[in-house]
């Protein structure tokens, strides 16, 4: 329970480090945090959001998932391809959810029953899921006007003042909050990165918890991968390239701890919110794209240090040492 | 009537002679690309098919491996070797790599050019350039002139901010800038050639510069990106996306009218070029050497500098009346 705990200050912390920031870009850009733009910002990393909130179950229960964005990647493609032929939009995006599912599995499976650290793991499918997109588009593009019209109008159809992919990810939000604080898959997500072992005595398997994270990451990678092909009407090998580091950045920042057993979806949102508020500023204060890096890359290491300052001295002594007795 | 008969089927006779004659004479081309089954290089092979009728004594051979690696275009080469081919025409996965291979072809007495993409200056005559960096520069920002005779804002969209090519081109627009009053650069960003951050770099650009007319995208994923970017912003009409982009991949934006028009080079007149040149070469019509002009058709002729590479044409400018036409090739 630990996560609960120590994720409300956090997650105060980065709202307001947020808000500085959002008045920063203000001052020299005040159409920044015009509502229009501001919620204009929230739908650009909406699909940032969603995959952050599948790495996070993932991290949480100490493994990781590098192959999110060649899952969102090929899902897409796939996505594209089918409505090609003509499939119904419905149809179309529950195939994507399921691939993203699969291939979710895969690495879940190889995890939990090859036993191979889940780095390497996903490092290898990766690759490999990036390959099985050149062998499906023959490395040529998918583009807008081989897209159908309710394909790509889907993710922009504004419903209450807001795009339909904003209602998605804040839906997700919602889901995965219920889902982590209220669920017995939550509760063994912590203490399986909390203490694997100890779990396995508490009756839980630490291989099937991790493994169904990954599925749950695979399948908001895969609903991600429609709404990014749709959203920007062009699909193709490379999209997304080391977006993967942006999600795990994204957590990172956020507060989930990269040992396992600490994080909450409100840190992961928080953080993927920080990235993205980052990236639709620096371009409108006209920062040099070197800078946009270095910030980026600071702010990580400035959110781990913060993470380790916190966990310092939460060891407790339980076996104090006796004095020799003569 | 039998004295016509019998000078009749003589002539005929005669005629196939002469053809068979003129067949065993025939130019053997080989068009060697990158790879097989990428459009590009399948509309290069239709030009290079257009330049064989046109010059009527021509075989084209279009070949090349079937993943763009050196080592495959290694043995293509030597198999036309061993067949003796006339001439080859190679767009080159290596610079450096092929030169033994095509050295060896030259030693043989075959003709040997690059185009598209080149190979060092000892492993060919000469090299093709589809265009040159000048040309391309002063295209893009003509192309932005072209649609705004009373001058305004521009911006550019590149890849990043190292990609040689880019910059090289960007520099050169500067540098004829000049002759376009009215046309004011307002800014250089940078999308690393990734769809989303170039979406949001164009995003930014329109919210920044509220009279911004026209952005310009030397990179194929920036411009279709910016071109998105313009249609969700509800901007068509107001601002214009242009620069370097493939038919195919901006039908759906020229249709949009968020981009008014485009230009890349047409590989078309590029494989029709390299064919005229590999056959002028290969007869003795013409020698490459540096400063000389080689005769390339319909495409006037190409003059060799220092290294005998020469540009071909001005990028070719891709519209509404025949962006449909292309699309369906590249």
């Amino acid at each position: 329970m630990s996560g609960r705990v120590r994720a409300l200050p956090r997650e105060a912390l980065l709202a307001a480090v947020i808000a500085a920031l959002c008045a920063l870009v203000a001052m020299r850009f005040p159409g920044f945090v015009a509502p229009a733009n501001l919620a204009g910002v929230l739908n650009d990393t909406a699909p940032l959001i969603l995959l952050a909130l599948g790495q996070m179950a993932v991290i949480m229960a100490r493994a990781i998932d590098l192959s999110v964005a060649a899952v969102l990647a090929l899902a897409g493609m796939v996505a594209a391809l089918l409505d090609g032929i003509g499939l119904p939009l419905a149809a179309v995006v529950a195939a994507a959810i399921l691939l993203g599912a699969v291939l979710g599995a895969v690495n879940g499976l190889l995890v939990w029953k090859a036993q191979i650290p889940p780095i390497v793991v996903t490092l290898g499918t990766m690759t490999i899921y990036r390959g099985t997109i050149f062998l499906l588009s023959g490395g040529k593009w998918v583009n807008a006007h081989e897209m159908s019209v309710p394909f790509k109008a889907m993710p922009r159809a504004v419903i209450l003042g807001l795009p339909v992919m904003t209602w998605i990810a804040l839906a997700a939000i919602a889901a995965m909050a219920v889902l982590v604080r209220r669920s017995g898959f939550g509760r063994s997500l912590l203490a399986v990165g909390g203490n694997p072992d100890a779990a396995v005595y508490a009756g839980i398997d630490p291989g099937r918890v991790r493994c169904l994270a990954y599925v749950l990451s695979g399948a908001l990678a895969g609903l991600t991968g429609y709404l990014w092909v749709a959203r920007y009407a062009v699909a193709y090998v490379d999209i997304a390239g080391g977006f993967e580091l942006d999600v795990v950045a994204a957590c990172v920042i956020g507060g989930i701890s990269i040992a396992g057993g600490i994080g909450s979806v409100g840190g992961a949102v928080m953080g993927a919110l920080f990235i993205g508020v980052i990236k639709n500023a620096l371009p409108v204060i006209g920062v040099s794209p070197f800078w946009q890096m270095a910030i980026t890359g600071a702010a990580i290491i400035a959110a781990v240090a913060v993470n380790a300052r916190a966990r310092r001295g939460r060891g407790r002594l339980i076996l104090v040492p006796q004095r020799a007795t003569p | 009537m039998s004295i016509l008969r019998k000078t009749l089927t003589t002539a005929a006779l005669a005629a196939a002679l002469i053809a068979n004659g003129a067949q065993a004479e025939t130019k053997r081309i080989a068009l060697v690309v990158k790879a097989l089954g990428i459009g590009f290089f399948e509309a290069a092979a239709k030009g290079a098919e257009e330049a064989a009728k046109e010059l009527g004594d021509v075989e084209i051979i279009y070949t090349g491996p079937t993943d763009t690696t050196a080592e495959g275009q290694i043995e293509v080469i030597n198999a036309l070797i061993a067949q003796r081919v006339d001439a080859i025409a190679i767009s080159a996965n290596d610079r450096d790599a092929l030169v033994p291979a095509l050295k060896k072809a030259m030693d043989r007495g075959i003709t040997v050019i690059s185009w598209d993409s080149g190979v060092a200056p000892e492993g060919r005559l000469m090299h093709l350039n589809p265009s040159s960096n000048p040309l391309i520069g002063n295209m893009i920002i003509k192309l932005a002139a072209d649609h705004l005779p009373d001058g305004g804002d521009v911006a550019v969209l590149s890849a990043s901010a190292t990609a040689t090519n880019q910059n090289t081109w960007i520099e050169e627009m500067t540098k004829v800038k000049g002759n376009y009053p009215g046309i004011n650069v307002v800014a250089t960003v940078y999308g690393d050639d990734l769809a989303d951050k170039s979406y949001r770099e164009a995003q930014g650009l329109m919210q920044s510069y509220p009279n911004l007319r026209a952005i310009i995208a030397p990179t194929s994923v920036g411009i279709v990106a910016a071109a998105q970017a313009v249609e969700d912003a509800g901007k068509v009409g107001q601002v214009n996306v242009t620069g370097l982009g493939l038919p195919s991949e901006m039908a759906g934006h020229v249709k949009a009218g968020s981009s008014q028009s485009f230009a890349i080079w047409n590989p078309i007149d590029l494989g029709y070029s390299a064919t005229m040149i590999a056959y002028n070469l290969a007869t003795g019509a013409a020698k490459a050497e540096a400063g000389g002009a080689i005769p390339m058709g319909r495409m006037g002729s190409v003059t060799l500098d220092e290294a005998r590479e020469g540009a071909m044409a001005d990028p070719f400018v891709y519209d509404a009346s025949n962006v449909d036409d292309f699309a369906s090739i590249f």
